[in-house]
């Protein structure tokens, strides 16, 4: 059951993501990220994120890529133009990316026992939910961090009034 | 009842940022390549996820939601920026912003 969920909503990520890469008009590259965060809400969920699946649904899939979306359509964003691009990301960068996921997947099947396996579900002690125990670790030993996001996220608004503004 | 390794989820996470590497690359439109940022950002947030089930801790969920605040402030904050350089450019092409080029 799980593995199946796994599998899916795996593949379907790895599409979405393929698919932004591939896509040449913005809005089709949106909608695709979409896809994945979507498909990545549900893996958050069956590793026991339940709070995190609704957050991802909401805050990623919901506010910022309707950001990017209102941006793309402001902008009147057309297809891309085909240019040959830098010739160093061709030369060092594709074959440094394809370096970085050979040695990380190296490393993860060879250290898969050690790294162990998840079954479906919350795994936190007792009858404590996976949201209780989140919002208890958020507003007792992290009070100061959680209130100094509040801080930073009053100057990024500030900012992007102030950047978006017509004469800067 | 069949189990995944956690394994699994980290490889799943290794290849979504390496497409999110590739794109932002690749990626001509200054748009398009935010939104790879984006994708890097989320496969982070997967093996941080990953990583929280595996050691039966809270804090790695907690630290994604922190990642999670911080994007949507870059993502303001970014788009921001997109809207005044189109402003100043009329180009969304990175190839034609090479102000500090010469």
């Amino acid at each position: 059951m799980e593995l199946v969920l796994f599998i899916l909503f795996g593949l379907l990520a790895v599409a979405g993501a393929l698919n932004l890469l591939f896509q040449r008009h913005p809005i089709n590259s949106a909608l695709s990220l979409v896809v994945v965060m979507m498909s990545l809400a549900v893996l958050y969920w069956s590793l026991g994120a339940e709070f995190l699946a609704a957050a991802q649904v909401i805050v990623y899939a919901g506010a910022i890529m309707v950001l990017f979306i209102f941006v793309v359509m402001l902008l009147n964003a057309g297809e891309e133009e085909e240019t040959h691009g830098s010739k160093i990301a061709y030369i060092a960068g594709i074959p440094g990316a394809a370096a970085i996921f050979c040695l990380l997947s190296f490393v993860f099947l060879s250290e898969r026992s050690r790294l162990g396996s998840t079954g479906l579900g919350g795994y936190l002690s007792g009858a404590v939910s996976n949201i209780a125990e989140i919002s208890h670790t958020l507003f007792t030993t992290l009070l100061l961090p959680f209130e100094v996001t509040s801080i930073l996220i009053l100057i990024a608004i500030l900012g992007a009034v102030v950047l978006a503004r017509k004469e800067l | 009842m069949i189990t995944v390794p956690i394994a699994y989820y980290l490889i799943l996470a290794a290849i979504l940022f390496c497409i999110g590497i590739a794109a932002f690359l690749i990626k001509r439109n200054v748009i398009t390549i935010f939104m790879s940022i984006e994708l890097m950002l989320n496969a982070v947030n997967l093996t941080f996820v990953a990583f929280a089930h595996l050691w039966r801790q809270i804090s790695g969920q907690i630290f994604v939601f922190f990642v999670m605040v911080v994007a949507a402030a870059e993502a303001a904050v970014g788009l921001a920026i997109i809207i005044a350089l189109f402003r100043a450019r009329q180009t969304l092409n990175v190839d034609e912003v090479d102000l500090l080029r010469n």
